[in-house]
């Protein structure tokens, strides 16, 4: 074996180890499987869809639902409206914690039920500070208990998102609405965002959602509630699929002491507009120049 | 599905190299809200006319009677001023209420119906008229849609909305909200074992 030479064997082990590097790279080819379909991981941006592409691509959804949760579900892409600017106000001097907000968020949006998973988490907090960072969303005791307040916190839609600026790929981005959203079928689950969102707003599917199919809420938008896959980061849009067909959402509806106020911050006649006119407002962390369209105020 | 894999990946990439990716339209917008023509309605819960009783009905529920029911007889005891001093009916009544007395809102002589601090007669059903002569700020803030919830539509102009009425949150012998206990318990964080795996 005169030929052993270190160049020789050198080379050997850089392709062997080429080879194995490459093995490994497409490995995942070898468990493609009927779910992930080729015209799924071929699909586009979100924004390079014609109208004709979104609504193939909305059937083929259904029918994935329908195949994986035994539920029949219509999943609807609506665009914003033309003048209309969302914005949120909530009164923490009503808010008791209750969580129902929290669990209307998890129905609506079809949360996996074995995590309890929702956009919505309520801080107990001393009163008398502001730091949501004290907070704590552990309490299981009767509510309002004394010496706290209550502060639900849920994604703010800013202005000036940092979870937008951060993502790699450009699978989340502001609509003229306001809403930050999040196309699933791009997002390539790196949770920048996650780790980008002061509020703390943005939560990751670790696993693939279990939810009953009778539990599953069957109005669906491409963009909101439609059941997320496994391994991206999914995020409050103010129930777009409701708000942009005129409804209110559901966390609004189903809060008990009527702390929350919802609507279009363009119609100068709207209940936001006059709180945002009539009350102490304030967001949180403003320091950071987030810009939230999601704002608190007190009573007095 | 192996084999077709190379053919339909090579079909993309050709297409791809002689086709735009772009959307050929901008995204339509849907239109803006139109003049607001959904109403705004205000719920009147059954306290207001009916009372419960003892009886339940096939589902377990109390039976509720109207007011009227005893209320229509003409010989309807004098209402007393303080609540301990009921002994036949509505015995029991928790009043949490400031320094009211009774006949502050009810009408001592037909106690169906309530009066203004002028005295006018008012009907049990527009009880929140009453509570607004005290209660000014939250009436300013409710009728701006700023207090006590809603249900339906944030866009007038697509459908109509549920407003509560004050007595729908707030007993108004006991006006203070009950709390509660919270819903969606904490979850304990994931079993070490099941956690380790997403590492």
């Amino acid at each position: 074996m005169s030929d052993t030479t270190r160049r020789n064997l050198l080379k050997g082990a850089g392709a062997t180890l080429g080879a194995a590097a490459f093995a490994q790279a497409m490995a995942p080819l070898t468990k493609w499987t009927a779910d992930l379909s080729f015209d799924e991981f071929l699909q586009k941006h979100y924004k390079e869809f014609t109208r004709e592409e979104m609504a193939v691509v909305l059937r083929r959804l259904e029918e994935k639902t329908e195949r994986e949760y035994g539920r029949k579900v219509s999943i609807q892409d609506l665009p914003p409206q033309e003048g209309v600017s969302f914005g949120y106000a909530l009164n923490l001097s009503i808010c008791i914690g209750c969580r129902k907000c929290a669990e209307a968020c998890h129905q609506e949006n079809n949360h996996d039920r074995r995590t309890g998973n929702s956009y919505i988490r309520i801080l107990e907090m001393e009163q008398g500070s502001l730091d949501m960072e004290r907070g704590t969303a552990f309490y299981d005791h009767d509510v309002p208990a004394p010496g706290k307040y209550y502060l639900p916190v849920q994604c703010h839609q800013c202005d000036n998102a940092p979870c937008v600026k951060v993502c790699p790929v450009q699978a989340t981005w502001k609509e003229q609405d306001g809403v930050v959203v999040v196309d699933y079928n791009w997002c390539i689950g790196c949770r920048y965002c996650e780790a980008a969102c002061p509020y703390h707003a943005r939560r990751f599917n670790w696993t693939k959602p279990e939810v009953p199919a009778d539990e599953i809420n069957p109005d669906q938008g491409y963009l909101s509630n439609r059941i997320r896959p496994q391994g991206v980061v999914e995020k409050c849009t103010f129930c777009l699929h409701r708000t942009r067909a005129g409804r209110l959402p559901a966390c609004l509806e189903a809060c008990p002491t009527g702390a929350r106020v919802f609507g279009n911050l363009l119609d100068p006649q709207s209940p936001i507009r006059w709180v945002l006119e009539n009350k102490r407002v304030f967001v949180l962390k403003e320091e950071l120049g987030t810009l939230p369209r999601f704002f608190y105020f007190f009573d007095k | 599905m192996d084999n077709v894999l190379p053919t339909r990946l090579l079909c993309l990439l050709v297409a791809l190299s002689w086709c735009g990716c772009n959307r050929d339209a901008p995204r339509q917008l849907q239109p803006p809200p139109g003049p607001p023509t959904g109403v705004e309605t205000v719920l009147v819960p059954e306290k207001l006319t009916s009372i419960e009783s003892d009886e339940k009905d096939a589902l377990g529920r109390p039976l509720r009677v109207p007011c009227a029911t005893c209320h229509s007889l003409a010989d309807a005891r004098p209402m007393p001023s303080r609540p301990e001093q009921l002994q036949a009916f509505h015995r029991g009544l928790q009043f949490r209420h400031g320094e009211l007395s009774c006949t502050s809102c009810h009408q001592a002589d037909a106690p169906r119906s309530l009066h203004l601090a002028t005295g006018q007669a008012l009907p049990m059903t527009e009880v929140m008229t009453l509570c607004s002569q005290c209660h000014g700020p939250q009436a300013r803030d409710y009728k701006a849609g700023a207090h006590g919830g809603m249900t339906g539509y944030w866009d007038l102009s697509r459908g109509g909305r549920t407003r509560n009425n004050c007595v729908s949150c707030h007993d108004p012998h006991t006006p203070k909200y009950a709390g509660a206990h919270p819903v969606m318990a904490p979850r304990p964080p994931l079993p070490h074992s099941e956690a380790r795996a997403h590492e």
